[in-house]
């Protein structure tokens, strides 16, 4: 069985008539994703038996209409932390970690009673946009087993695009949800900086980091927002603010009638294909056709975002990854005869090639003498990128515009170039230093591949990017078309 | 030559919360290894940090305590550096914008009355604890995330004697505000030295050594004076100080080198992400304010010019807020002040040190002590007598209660002790015939054996009198 042809809403339906338990769900789901894994590698591990008996408390206890996630299963990206269920991070370093914890959103998951079937892969500690930086292997896009799915969420990506699982979480520090829901045609959120609880997601650049959801569709995601997010004491940085049910009003494909859109001239800019180019024109037209005016903006300190990116991202993770010193958890080298042994072999031995680039890249940022020609400047071209997008969304009621310049590319094509896989990041980066709401949702294809389109919007406004997404999707095909994965249906 | 010395003290405390500074493990003494931790203390993966308000307040009250200016628009550092005792690799600390700057104490050394400036105090968290046995490590967690202040001095502190009465003034004004118990013995004040010396009349400072191992404000004293010393030498004998750490060696007095400085360390700070800025109102800091006890310098003035204690007493009354805190209940219930002092300063002190306790720890209590001073004051017993009566309220009882049941009170009615003075003198004509050949030795004697026949009660003024009077009829 797969989810091609169920939305959340429908396989709520059939699980509170019985037609289907919670166990046969989770049992056809373990069945297909062991099927159809062999082709696309989306997980690395499985949580068969904790899944199944869960599946089968949940059935005992029955399912009511006002639990529209009970009984559905879920997959999250490993590097959200849950409970006796090893967690890797996609590294040798935490090759066997089981931790003794949940995640603010495992546990949000548990409460919704959501199945976690499993755990998906990703780029090493979500360092890199193809999920060929993972230690154990290289997931493949839905649609083309030959190109990447994207990354680092590339594993959550292909589980939902394949049709394994409805829903997946993935985490968002420079695009990692959207660009490779874009490369998997599928809908991803960044949500708002602060929307959803960081407590239990492995950190990699802490200002940046948010977790969010992956599903067919924009209504689906919203359900799932909706249960993820909101204050949590664990983590000051999670907002107040109300959470409102993102799914509530997702009903009328007219409802973007009078808003205002702004479409940046740099997001249409060299290097962005012509397939790219051609459908977010053509769903601007189609914006227009629903009653919205498009205009065109700018975002001109644009350019720097990736420079100013991989700067902070990088100081922040520097620092964040130095507890995996191999003392307390985790991979310890062996043939150690001190302390600076432990650390330095450890380290080496534990981290993949890309990690080690980011390290040194933002230890570099930090040191002494050059910590304000390179930390303090990205800290100051940030805001001055926080005030490009705060000009335009205050006449603007969203900002449209490609997630990537290109479709997925080849595995392996630009795994050996890091300056041109940053590049790939260029317009989804300036969104989370910017702390705002970012939708990835399908809007066309090229050579057979889908591509993304992205909706940008104010803080904490995820409630009008859904309502224009969903517009767009009840006036476009694209979501509709499916990728064939040999071994299913 | 003639050398001019600079010494720079870095004072951590450590404050007495009831959980840690970023984590809701408690902070406790005694627990085994790594019981009172959690897994944000272990820097496991994927955890983040809360802020202790309670520490934040502590950091104000600190400041408001040293003169300093609070800072109201303040964040959080992280400093990078490996090592076990600091599971996340990073201690988060106040670099940037600590909480309190430009604050000053004042000290008297030797009559001469100085301000020594603070320039900055920041809050931050303690690391965990490594032991060593044979061929194992160990890391103990407890007291990682334990919350400190650490309070810096400019560069004012002359000598080591002054380094000394700032260590006092400061550990005397932070007890008062009862956010640490500023005790060295226990590690709840520590402090890092350094020490330059240099020519008089060079404008640039001298190259500092690092002093460690100073758990004593004696051993803080001791190690710079030697230091100084030893600096001086180097210099006069046309050598050059070296940026180093040393070691104060206890038995021997002396410094002893640890390790050349090759450079500065790069700790690499920049703002903590997952704490937010914190905004302190000018609300917050009046009520914090407005609650802070008298400081341990306004009440020795008061002492001095309102009770008329000396200089001395108001300094060793005000050792403590609870000694100060006792005195001013006892005085307050019409006790001699003077009298107050000396017995806080005698009978109590030695009280608390026999027993190790702290006075709040004792079933004394300042009505008591104010009414056994009052039976003194007022005669109703001797201050031999009050030895017994003390004793009795170091052990809660009631000064008057236990006097009457135990018959203490003095005879000091003329009219009572006249008769029993007769009875004496019949019954010793030797002595009386030695008084008046010239012995003065047969009073005391005949004193005694009235005494004696009062079971101790009779007012020795009132019988010397009486004595007197009827040896020289």
């Amino acid at each position: 069985m797969n989810y091609f042809n169920q939305d959340l809403a429908s396989l709520h339906a059939d699980l509170v008539a019985k037609k289907v338990s919670a166990k046969e769900l989770t049992q056809a789901t373990l069945d297909n994703i062991k099927d159809t894994d062999t082709k696309i590698d989306a997980f690395l591990n499985l949580n068969e038996d904790a899944a199944l008996a869960q599946a089968a408390k949940i059935d005992e206890a029955g399912i009511s209409d006002d639990q529209p996630l009970a009984g559905i299963p879920v997959a999250l990206k490993d590097n959200i932390v849950t409970k006796g269920l090893t967690t890797t991070a996609a590294s040798k370093m935490l090759g066997d970690f089981n931790p003794v914890y949940d995640a603010t959103v495992t546990e949000k998951l548990a409460a919704a009673q959501m199945i976690t079937v499993g755990k998906t892969n990703l780029d090493e500690f979500a360092m890199g946009g193809s999920t060929e930086n993972s230690a154990f292997k290289p997931t493949k896009n839905a649609w083309d087993q030959t190109k990447v799915p994207g990354g680092s969420s590339g594993g959550s990506a292909a589980a939902v695009a394949s049709g394994q699982v409805p829903v997946a979480l993935g985490s968002d520090t420079g695009g990692s949800i959207r660009q490779p829901a874009s490369f998997n045609g599928i809908v991803g959120i960044k949500p708002t900086y602060g929307r959803v609880s960081r407590w239990g997601l492995i950190a990699f650049g802490s200002s940046l980091d948010q977790i969010g959801p992956l599903t067919h569709g924009v209504k689906d995601n919203a359900t799932v927002l909706s249960a993820i997010a909101g204050h949590d004491d664990h983590d000051l940085t999670s907002s107040t603010q109300a959470v409102p049910d993102f799914a509530a009003d997702l009903n009328d494909a007219t409802s973007v009638n009078g808003l205002r859109i702004g479409l940046p001239k740099e997001y249409l800019a060299d290097g962005v294909s012509d397939d790219v180019k051609t459908a977010i024109l053509a769903a601007a037209d189609t914006y227009r056709k629903l009653g919205a005016t498009v205009d065109e903006v700018s975002l001109p300190h644009n350019k720097y975002g990736v420079a100013a990116y991989y700067i902070i991202a990088s100081s922040e993770a520097s620092s964040n990854l130095q507890r995996f010193d191999g003392i307390r958890y985790g991979y310890r080298a062996q043939d150690v005869q001190n302390l600076e042994d432990v650390y330095v072999k450890s380290r080496s031995e534990g981290f993949g090639d890309e990690v080690k680039r980011r390290i040194m890249l933002g230890t570099f940022s930090l040191s002494a003498g050059f910590y304000d020609a390179y930390f303090l400047k990205a800290a100051k071209v940030r805001t001055v990128i926080m005030n490009d997008f705060k000009a335009i969304l205050k006449d603007h009621d969203f900002i449209m515009g490609p997630v990537a310049p290109t479709p997925a590319f080849g595995l392996g094509d630009e795994i050996k170039d890091p300056i041109t896989m940053y590049m790939n990041d260029v317009l989804t980066i300036p969104v989370n230093l910017a702390g705002l709401p970012g939708l990835s949702l399908p809007a066309g294809f090229s050579n057979g591949l889908p591509v993304g389109m992205q909706l940008i919007g104010r803080p904490f406004d995820e409630s009008t990017l859904y309502r224009a997404g969903y517009a767009f999707e009840q006036s476009t095909d694209f979501h509709t078309q499916l990728p064939t994965l040999g071994g299913q249906n | 030559m003639n050398f001019e010395t600079t010494i720079g003290l870095e004072v951590h405390i450590e404050l007495k919360t009831h959980s840690k500074i970023f984590s809701p493990s408690p902070v406790a003494y005694g627990a085994d290894p790594n019981a009172n931790t959690n897994v944000i203390d272990w820097g496991y993966p994927g955890v983040l940090p809360t802020t202790n308000k309670g520490v934040v307040a502590d950091g104000i009250i600190a400041a408001l305590a040293l003169h300093a200016t609070v800072e109201q628009h303040t964040h959080f550092d992280r400093k990078n550096y490996f090592y076990p005792d600091n599971p996340k690799a990073y201690q988060i600390t106040q670099s940037d914008k600590p909480i309190g700057h430009d604050g000053w104490v004042e000290v008297d050394v030797d009559g001469v009355k100085k301000k020594i400036g603070i320039s900055e105090m920041h809050i931050e968290e303690d690391a965990g604890k490594n032991t060593h046995e044979r061929d194992h490590s160990y890391v103990d967690l407890n007291r990682q995330g334990t919350p400190l202040i650490e309070i810096v001095s400019k560069p004012d502190i002359a000598s080591p004697a002054e380094a000394y009465a700032y260590l006092e003034a400061l550990r005397q004004r932070i007890q008062f505000t009862g956010i640490s118990d500023v005790k060295m013995e226990e590690g709840s004040m520590r402090v890092d030295v350094n020490i330059s010396v240099r020519p008089v009349g060079q404008e640039k400072f001298g190259t500092k050594t690092e002093l460690k191992n100073l758990n004593s404000f004696n051993y803080v004293q001791r190690g710079l004076e030697y230091e100084e010393k030893r600096q001086q030498q180097v210099l006069m004998a046309g050598g050059a100080v070296q940026q180093e750490t040393r070691r104060f060696d206890e038995k021997t007095g002396e410094t002893i080198l640890m390790r050349v400085k090759a450079g500065a360390d790069d700790y690499r700070y920049f703002p903590e992400p997952d704490l937010p800025a914190l905004n302190i109102s000018d609300d917050w800091i009046k009520e914090l304010g407005d609650a802070m006890p008298e400081m341990p310098t306004k009440r020795r003035e008061r002492y001095v010019n309102e009770l008329g204690l000396t200089d001395y007493d108001a300094m060793v009354i005000t050792q403590t807020k609870e000694m100060s805190d006792f005195f001013d209940a006892t005085v307050a219930l019409k006790a001699d002040p003077k009298m107050a002092a000396n017995y806080l300063q005698g009978d109590v002190n030695a009280f608390l040190n026999d027993n190790h306790v702290d006075l709040q720890a004792t079933k004394l209590t300042p009505a008591n002590l104010a009414g056994m001073i009052n039976l003194i004051s007022d005669g109703t017993i001797s201050s031999k007598m009050a030895k017994k009566v003390f004793k009795a309220i170091t052990a809660g009882e009631e000064p008057k209660a236990y006097v009457e049941a135990h018959g203490l009170v003095q005879l000091s009615d003329p009219a009572k002790l006249q008769p029993i003075i007769d009875d004496v003198l019949d019954a010793n004509p030797q002595s009386i015939e030695d008084f008046n050949n010239g012995k003065k030795r047969a009073v005391g004697y005949l004193v005694g054996q009235i005494m004696k026949q009062t079971h101790g009660q009779a007012n020795p003024q009132v019988v010397n009198q009486l004595l007197m009077t009827a040896l020289k009829q």
